[in-house]
């Protein structure tokens, strides 16, 4: 039995990484609203910086109430009974989507490089892993677009009974910092190949691939109004969408707390569909039957991956008995391996977090760790002279009651629980407010299946972590969102179910 | 990959195209030595400019009602290249695609495929037989062997694999689209808008499938965890028809590659050529060597050992209901491979009096008349209320008249000819039948040119429900249009038909609508259009039109098996 990945195997194997670009222009730093570019309507500008060097990259048009105003109107006329977008058969959606494809794997190496720059990831993950996500989502979904079917229903009487899947219409969507481009993907593929008009509004920290994906929008042929891109900060140009009343759905990836804002503001407004991607714990829980090599891998990178700054973290790993020291030991070694430093640069495994204000709740959340009395085996402070970096940390002897095990830390900081029996983990797993993902590792069938029904969440790894893919929906259990995304769950979330019935003479079966 | 192989040649006032075997075509000069009724219209004169529109008219009513933002493709020239020499006509290998390799025939034996337009020879081809089928189902099995390439593929990257082929297919479309009308005859401008807008579009369709063709987590009862898995069903036999060489192919190939499976596929050997350059495309998209296997040849030698291959999974036929016969009961006596049929057909267009007239007529012609009539879905019974009988069959025969037959290479022409002699002879016994059995003969009735298979367009009027042509599949351009009164009769003639493929009905009534489409027993209803065609939506046949579905989803399940797995866990919980 061949391992996945060995020879032979003819899927695109990774493409080869080419050097990132040297001299990076920023072309697109307006509001992009019917296929043009627009200033914002305050006048006002707001600067990017570069985490990994604290130095301005550009100023970008601050987009506000006006300027989403002005975006859904733009939508709303796009969406318009009889415009070319409603009227457009499905299956060209579809082209139009796999022509955007076509176009983001053409300018990989400039989104990527821009990636780096911008929100500091590694340019290697930024190029392998994130631009070739994108990719494949707006594929994924292009499949999908005429293949979003309704039902003949066989209703009771002399009736004829279909349902129609129709777009929702404009939906105002709200994407994080961690993931920029892959969000805006995982928001605006679905939203198109069912139909609907977006206003996305890209993080403040991390606008600038989104930008630049208006152009390519643009260029793919998307008719005026479909896509429209604010820029701006979530108090302003977020809440503008979150209570808007001419908006018809709000799609939000971020935290639990600004998750309760949107709700709200959908509730108080005009109960505008919401779906919601927040935060996690995930449990991360590790059998002595494991395969330890593969269990401390996984879970390492499960935390570490782009420095700790994913919804999906497992940031609570719960490690069995009589493999709990061992398994620590080889953490810590592993995370000691660690080279920091300019994202952009080969070797280089980590890079700065996001902006000073993670950077500083990272650093204090390590503080309580140490002084709740968790054993810090590693790292524990800031790196560097300038930019957003911190060490790699590990922290064992955690209890459940610490902050470090109960808040979401987002940032290089793991934490090593020990336990017991299957009764007492699945109880420790579950005991949070979130629900994001988690994971277990065992070659038990038995144990692997259990945990599979037992743990509360939205996804559960088996031997694995971070497999995510455009096929597989994702969303969270409990605080940790509503909704789903990707997949062909996904796609409900984007679309209005219509039953229509008719009177008929006579029914037959 | 040369595309403008193909020579036309510059003659004594008509142009001429050419090949190693000698003049391929002669074009017909305008006001051409065409027999009939086209021949009168295409001599009218001005005003008769060449009708893209009226090209894009039948590709839009067929796959397409009217797409904004798409750009509908220009009719480009014809990619047959100038010169007054005959050239060898084509420049990709004429032999059997087995592991993405060349081969002759193992009996070295060929055969010759026709220039319907002419009846001259185009060119010769291998002609595979049963030793070649086993050849190929070697290859196929070694692709689908587990752990192979193919076996442990991406589910989306088998579905990039099919985009890419639609690339290719759009990039040489218009050669494409030559070839088709070169060896089966149907007009250029319907080649190249409607068919291979169709085919690159049904294989884009399939590619979205790939990785999306759900199994299921089942509930079951007990301390169980249980699922499906879709399987690919294994080696498929797919036999394709001539009417519609590249459509069909890509028909077959779409669902059973997106799913996984290897084909040894047998083109017909009246139409060859455009399946065997198809390989070479299947090839330059990067499937592994072994998935896709393609033998020209015949029915009762090559078809044979297909449908009776002990190594075959599954066999997709699209052809004649008897031959239909023929492939589901050699799969019971081998190996029950499982087995799929689109067959004939005798379609009922049902055009109520409260319809449409214009609309009506118009769609009942194109019903009919598209692709020389040789669709296995043509609407051969138009049954017509009494109280606009007359109007609608005298009007039929009007534009019946007004068809244009004639070189398919003339952007004029509506109609080319059938695809070989024993089409045309067939057809014109069946237009002797009718005379015999008491039909009106309103038009037409006879071969339309000196030579190549052109029949004129045909109507009869006054047709009963006993006279074979209306009971026999004529697969020509020959119309029956029969009279009724009432729903409830006109329910019960439309199905007293051992078919049941494709049905339509005209009118402006919801009621009737709804009530004249639940009653009628055919796969595919139409209401108030015909012909409309799309990936999206499932065909095949009720009764003796075929047995499963072809595109859409339920196109799917013709090509995996469902592996149920059940799991015994420690404890169930909800």
């Amino acid at each position: 039995m061949k391992k996945q990945g060995s020879d032979g195997n003819p899927a695109p194997v990774m493409p080869a990484l080419p050097e990132p670009l040297k001299d990076l222009k920023i072309k697109y730093t307006k509001i992009f609203i019917n296929n043009e570019w627009h200033d914002s309507i305050s006048g006002k500008k707001f600067p990017v910086f570069n985490p990994a060097t604290e130095e301005k990259i550009c100023e970008v048009e601050e987009g506000d109430k006006a300027d989403v105003d002005e975006a859904v109107k733009a939508a709303r006329k796009a969406f318009e009974l009889g415009s070319t977008w409603r009227t457009m058969d499905a299956s060209e959606r579809g082209r139009l989507l796999n022509k955007l494809a076509d176009l983001v794997e053409r300018d990989r190496l400039i989104l990527a490089t821009m990636e780096t720059v911008d929100g500091g990831k590694l340019f290697s993950t930024a190029y392998l892993m994130d631009l070739g996500a994108c990719i494949k989502t707006l594929r994924y979904c292009a499949g999908w677009a005429d293949k979003i079917h309704g039902r003949t229903v066989p209703m009771d009487g002399n009736f004829f009974t279909f349902t129609r899947h129709e777009p929702i219409g404009v939906c105002g969507q709200i994407i994080p910092w961690n993931f920029p481009l892959v969000m805006l993907i995982w928001k605006i593929a679905p939203a198109l190949c069912c139909g609907n008009t977006v206003v996305v509004k890209p993080a403040e920290q991390t606008p600038l691939s989104a930008l630049y994906m208006g152009s390519l929008i643009k260029e793919a042929g998307f008719p005026p109004g479909v896509v429209n891109i604010v820029p701006g900060f979530g108090p302003t140009a977020g809440a503008a969408i979150s209570h808007h009343m001419d908006i018809d759905k709000v799609a939000f990836t971020g935290s639990t707390e600004v998750g309760k804002l949107i709700k709200e503001a959908a509730g108080k407004s005009n109960l505008k569909r919401v779906t919601l991607e927040l935060g996690g714990k995930s449990p991360n829980i590790i059998f002595a039957d494991a395969d330890l090599d593969a269990a401390v891998e996984f879970a390492h990178i499960g935390l570490f991956y782009h420095q700790g700054q994913c919804c999906i973290a497992g940031s609570r790993i719960f490690v069995e008995e009589p493999i709990y020291d061992e398994f620590v030991r080889r953490s810590i070694e592993r995370a000691k391996k660690y080279t920091l430093g300019d994202p952009l640069k080969p070797g280089v495994q980590q890079g700065p977090q996001i902006d000073k204000e993670q950077f500083k709740k990272i650093l204090e959340l390590i503080e309580s760790g140490k002084k709740e009395g968790a054993k810090l085996e590693c790292g524990g402070g800031p790196w560097g002279d300038k930019g957003y970096f911190i060490q790699p940390t590990v922290f064992s002897n955690v209890t459940d009651d610490m902050r470090i095990a109960k808040e979401e830390i987002f940032g290089p900081v793991q934490q090593i629980m020990k336990f017991k029996t299957v009764d007492e983990v699945i109880k420790r797993a579950n005991n949070t407010t979130y629900g994001l993902a988690a994971a277990v590792f065992t070659k038990d069938i038995d144990k692997a299946l259990t945990f599979a029904a037992a743990l509360q969440a939205g996804t559960v790894w088996v031997n694995c972590y971070s497999a995510l893919s455009a096929q597989c929906p994702f969303g969270g259990f409990k605080m940790s969102g509503n909704g789903r995304e990707m997949g062909e769950y996904g796609l409900h979330e984007y679309t209005e179910v219509k039953t229509v019935t008719i009177k008929i003479p006579q029914k037959n079966s | 990959m040369a595309v403008n192989t193909l020579r036309k040649g510059k003659g004594h006032g008509e142009g001429r195209l050419s090949a190693e075997s000698g003049p391929l075509f002669q074009e017909h000069p305008v006001g051409s030595p065409v027999r009939g009724a086209a021949a009168r219209q295409s001599s009218r004169g001005p005003g008769h400019s060449f009708p893209r529109g009226r090209a894009q008219a039948l590709g839009a009513s067929l796959s397409v009602q009217r797409v904004p933002g798409e750009h509908q493709p220009k009719l480009p020239l014809i990619p047959l290249g100038s010169g007054s020499k005959a050239q060898p006509c084509l420049a990709f290998s004429l032999q059997i695609f087995i592991n993405n390799e060349w081969h002759d025939a193992v009996s070295k034996k060929t055969f010759p495929t026709i220039n319907p337009a002419t009846g001259e020879v185009i060119c010769q081809v291998a002609e595979g037989d049963k030793a070649d089928v086993d050849k190929a189902v070697q290859a196929a099995k070694a692709a689908f062997q587990l752990g192979s390439p193919w076996r442990r593929m991406d589910a989306s990257h088998r579905g990039k694999l099919l985009n890419r082929l639609a690339d290719l297919i759009e990039r040489d479309r218009a050669y494409l689209a030559a070839l088709e009308t070169l060896d089966n005859g149907k007009p250029y401008a319907i080649s190249y808008l409607v068919d291979l807008d169709m085919v690159v579009k049904c294989l884009r369709y399939f590619a979205g499938w790939s990785d999306k063709f759900h199994g299921k987590t089942i509930p079951l009862d007990g301390d169980f965890f249980c699922y499906t898995r879709h399987e690919p069903v294994g080696v498929c036999g797919q036999i394709i028809p001539w009417n519609f060489p590249l459509l069909m192919q890509a028909w077959k190939l779409g669902p059973a590659l997106a799913t996984g499976n290897v084909v040894v596929m047998k083109v017909a050997e009246q139409t060859p050529l455009s399946a065997l350059y198809v390989a070479n495309l299947i090839k330059e998209a990067g499937f592994p060597p072994g998935v896709v296997n393609i033998i020209p040849g015949y029915g009762p030698t090559a078809g044979a050992a297909i449908s009776s291959h002990m190594d075959i999974d599954k066999v997709a036929f699209t052809g004649s209901t008897e031959v239909g016969h023929l492939i589901q009961k050699a799969a019971a006596e081998s190996n029950l491979k499982r087995v799929t049929l689109e067959l004939g057909g005798k379609s009922p267009n049902i055009i109520m009096s409260d319809a449409d007239m214009d609309w009506a007529v118009d769609q009942a012609h194109f019903a009919l008349f598209f692709n020389q009539g040789q669709c296995c879905c043509a609407g051969s019974r138009t049954y017509v209320q009494e109280d606009v009988y007359n109007e609608f069959v005298e009007r039929s025969v009007e534009k019946a008249k007004a068809r244009v037959v004639g070189n398919p290479f003339d952007f004029k022409t509506e109609q080319g000819p059938q695809v070989d002699e024993e089409q045309f002879k067939k057809i014109l016994g069946y237009i002797s039948t009718g005379q015999r059995e008491g039909a009106k003969l309103l038009c037409g009735g006879n071969p339309a040119a000196d030579r190549g298979y052109f029949i004129q367009p045909t109507v009869f009027g006054d047709v009963q429900d006993s006279m074979t042509i209306a009971r026999e599949e004529i697969f020509g351009p020959v119309m029956q249009i029969l009279k009724f009164k009432t729903i409830e009769e006109v329910i019960e003639r439309a199905n007293d038909s051992k078919y049941g493929l494709a049905a339509a009905v005209f009118t402006k009534d919801l009621d009737k609508a709804n009530f004249v489409s639940q009653s009628l027993r055919a796969g595919t209803v139409w209401i108030n259009c015909y012909d409309v065609f799309g990936a999206q939506a499932p065909f095949g046949g009720y009764k003796a039109s075929g047995n499963g579905r072809e595109l859409g989803e339920y196109g799917l399940e013709a090509y995996v098996e469902v592996k149920n797995v059940t799991i015994k866990i420690p404890q169930k919980n909800s």
